[in-house]
């Protein structure tokens, strides 16, 4: 028997054939916990498809320095720090609590480094996260091939593998198979953050991607304006927006604007 | 999950040696017990897997071990010197006291054992561009070294607060040609020199190499970066057999990250009965004191967790972020601590103490006054345990110490703390 979280969908919900999704990454925390939890309404309001909360971190190793210093930031806005379980416990309330307008919650995954979850115990961190609606995880620092522990307490949790550039056929095939929800190709060797042009053999990379799983691929890194988007969302299930929205995440009313921008970008590109 | 049984059973010293070695590790994943392992993003990982590949081939090839050790001679100057302090062995009352030299190295320090070793596997790969990270400065001017000697462009990750203090290897650096690129993040200091190169490497992992300067890291850096260490504990081994002398009580070397005390730890633990074996102690940096949060001791006062990819003890917040370390050395003020010595902790292998930078400093001094010679600050702290082993093991007890290298880089350090006056 499934327990609480069983009632919560897992990402592959926040995916529709025929048309791509917009999958939108907050800062859980930042500007400070309320303003982080009116983000994630303003992005359920406009219809964003999946919600990726980020959890801060002080070493982010995968991360451009738009998301390294909105951690620092959420990290020293709250008392006693603002980690995992903060940002799971804020999912919570947004899950409860969606907003005025919206019928249901999109689907929200964690992102977050491996360490906030060892920290907390990886069964508790699947407990808590279950009971708070979290549908699934994406941890940059955990490939597939040290995921077992986590992967062995982590049911009813959707667990997102990253596919790169530098991805041998034989790591794509791991990554495909072992990935639920959908899997997240990174567009670009290097850190999170918006680029001027995107890499000229992305569509090739995302082929190379799709050939080795049947779930959805979102592409990410390196998105960072609606023209952009909707470029990766022609060939692309997913297009995954991550510091181009947190640089807005502090002003509600810019936030809706670009996230209503990107949403029809996605959403009409083919 | 045993998808690289066959590369790592292939071939490698723990193929051949049985089970004590399989025991210490790593295993095929790359854990010793359960800390290693492989916590990195995916964009590396093909590159981890290269190197690792890379790695086995080269050390299964006689012509790149004859090349190692012809440059180890002819251009490093190995082997270094196991030279017996007698003045230093009765200042701190102890029976005979050897030093390991590993600071008569050409460019002062161990680390130059490493670098020589991971750019010549570089060069296997075709690798042209190799980076680094430094904390006092050693291991980039090692990098910075043997980048010139083989001809490769080399950049070196560095915190501006260590560049602050260690400015004469920042000269260094640039003069042998590197680049020495600031890190301003977190503290300045080594981890987040670390964490700056393997971002940068990320970025440019198909052109460039990474030579870690210790065991940290994923796997299979621990174990790459031991096995081109383990050069000074079989040198030590190897001169006592040749002068006939006893097998020490206890074999004690600094650890930061570790790699100059797991090389000098690993062939007595390998190649020594555990009746016949030394005590092995590993020194961390205390820094103000583990009763303060001004230090650098991971593994008295850390707890389990990733950092670097790799899963060992670390010094971390309640939420699970990497504190900042402390130490007076710059080579030891590393938040976390290679893999291996955190299995060797737990498994009651070797022991691990601390040694405060006040510590450090009084046996820097003792080991320039009793024997003329100027170790690294790091080297001090191995160096501050003897009178503690003295008292443990009495006054006719034999110790050997990996000073690790020389300590021209921390004069200034030194003279601003009061030394010499």
């Amino acid at each position: 028997m499934p327990d609480a979280g069983a009632a919560c969908a897992g990402l592959g919900a926040g995916f529709t054939p025929g048309r791509a999704s917009l999958v939108a990454y907050v800062m859980g925390g930042y500007p400070d916990r309320v303003r982080s939890l009116e983000a994630l309404r303003v992005l359920a309001a406009v219809g964003v498809d999946v919600i990726e909360v980020g959890v801060p971190y002080a070493d982010p190793l995968a991360d451009g320095p738009v998301i390294a210093e909105a951690a620092a930031a959420a990290h020293s806005a709250n008392e006693g720090g603002f980690g995992l379980a903060e940002t799971i416990a804020l999912v919570a309330e947004f899950r409860a609590d969606p907003g005025p307008d919206v019928a249901a919650a999109p689907p929200v995954a964690l992102m977050t480094y491996f360490n906030p979850m060892l920290k907390l115990g990886l069964p508790r961190t699947a407990q808590l996260s279950r009971e708070a609606g979290v549908a699934g995880f994406i941890v940059p620092d955990l490939p597939p091939d040290s995921a077992r522990p986590w992967l062995a307490v982590s049911a009813g949790l959707d667990t997102v593998f990253l596919a790169a550039p530098t991805s041998t056929p034989e790591r794509l095939a791991k990554v495909g198979e072992r990935s639920r929800g959908f899997v997240y190709c990174v567009s670009t060797t290097g850190v999170t953050g918006e680029r001027s042009g995107l890499p000229p053999a992305l569509g090739q990379l995302v082929a190379r991607v799709r050939a080795a799983t049947t779930l959805p691929v979102a592409v990410g890194f390196g998105v960072g304006t609606p023209a952009q988007a909707a470029e990766v969302a022609r060939f692309a299930d997913g297009v995954v927006v991550g510091s181009a929205i947190v640089r807005r995440q502090a002003d509600p009313v810019a936030l809706a604007e670009f996230a209503r921008a990107l949403a029809a970008a996605v959403h009409t590109a083919r | 999950m045993n998808d690289r049984d066959d590369v790592t059973d292939a071939v490698g010293p723990a193929a051949e040696a049985g089970d004590l070695i399989a025991e210490l590790g790593p295993d095929s994943e790359g854990f010793f017990g359960e800390y290693g392992g492989t916590f990195v993003p995916e964009t590396v990982m093909p590159a981890l897997e290269e190197l690792e590949r890379a790695f086995h081939d080269a050390m299964a090839d006689p012509a790149f071990h004859e090349r190692l050790d012809s440059l180890l001679r002819d251009y490093v100057g190995r082997p270094t010197p196991l030279y017996r302090a007698d003045r230093l062995a009765a200042a701190v009352g102890l029976g005979c006291v050897w030093l390991k030299r590993e600071d008569l190295n050409h460019t002062g320090a161990h680390k130059i054992n490493n670098c020589l070793g991971q750019a010549l596997i570089a060069e296997r790969m075709g690798k042209r561009r190799i980076i680094a990270e430094t904390g006092a400065g050693q291991h980039g001017v090692a990098t910075a070294t043997v980048a010139a000697l083989l001809g490769m462009e080399c950049a070196v990750f560095m915190g501006v607060e260590d560049i602050r203090r260690q400015s004469l290897n920042v000269y260094k650096m640039q003069l042998l040609g590197a680049q020495v690129v600031p890190v301003s993040d977190g503290a300045g200091t080594l981890h987040d020199a670390v964490t700056a190169a393997l971002r940068h490497w990320v970025e440019r992992v198909d052109d460039t190499f990474y030579v870690l300067g210790s065991a940290v890291g994923p796997h299979p850096y621990p174990l790459i970066v031991r096995e081109f260490q383990c050069v000074i504990g079989e040198e030590i081994i190897d001169r006592m057999g040749e002068i006939d002398a006893c097998m020490p009580d206890a074999v004690v070397a600094c650890v930061g990250g570790g790699s100059n005390a797991i090389g000098t730890f690993h062939p007595f633990l390998r190649d020594i009965d555990p009746e016949g074996r030394p005590l092995l102690v590993g020194v961390e940096a205390a820094g103000l004191g583990i009763d303060t949060d001004k230090t650098g001791a991971s593994i008295a006062l850390g707890s389990p967790g990733v950092l670097h990819g790799m899963f060992s003890y670390l010094l971390q917040d309640d939420a699970g972020n990497p504190l900042e370390a402390y130490s007076i050395s710059a080579g030891l003020d590393y938040p976390g601590v290679g893999p291996e010595h955190a299995f060797l902790h737990d498994a009651g292998l070797a022991r691990y103490e601390s040694v405060t930078d006040a510590e450090a400093l009084v046996a820097f001094d003792l080991l320039c006054k009793t024997e003329g010679i100027i170790p690294a600050i790091e080297s001090a702290h191995a160096l501050a345990l003897l009178p503690r082993l003295a008292a443990e093991l009495g006054p006719k007890a034999t110790v050997v110490v990996t000073v690790s290298g020389r300590g021209d880089k921390d004069i200034d350090i030194v003279r601003e703390a009061g030394l010499g006056a």
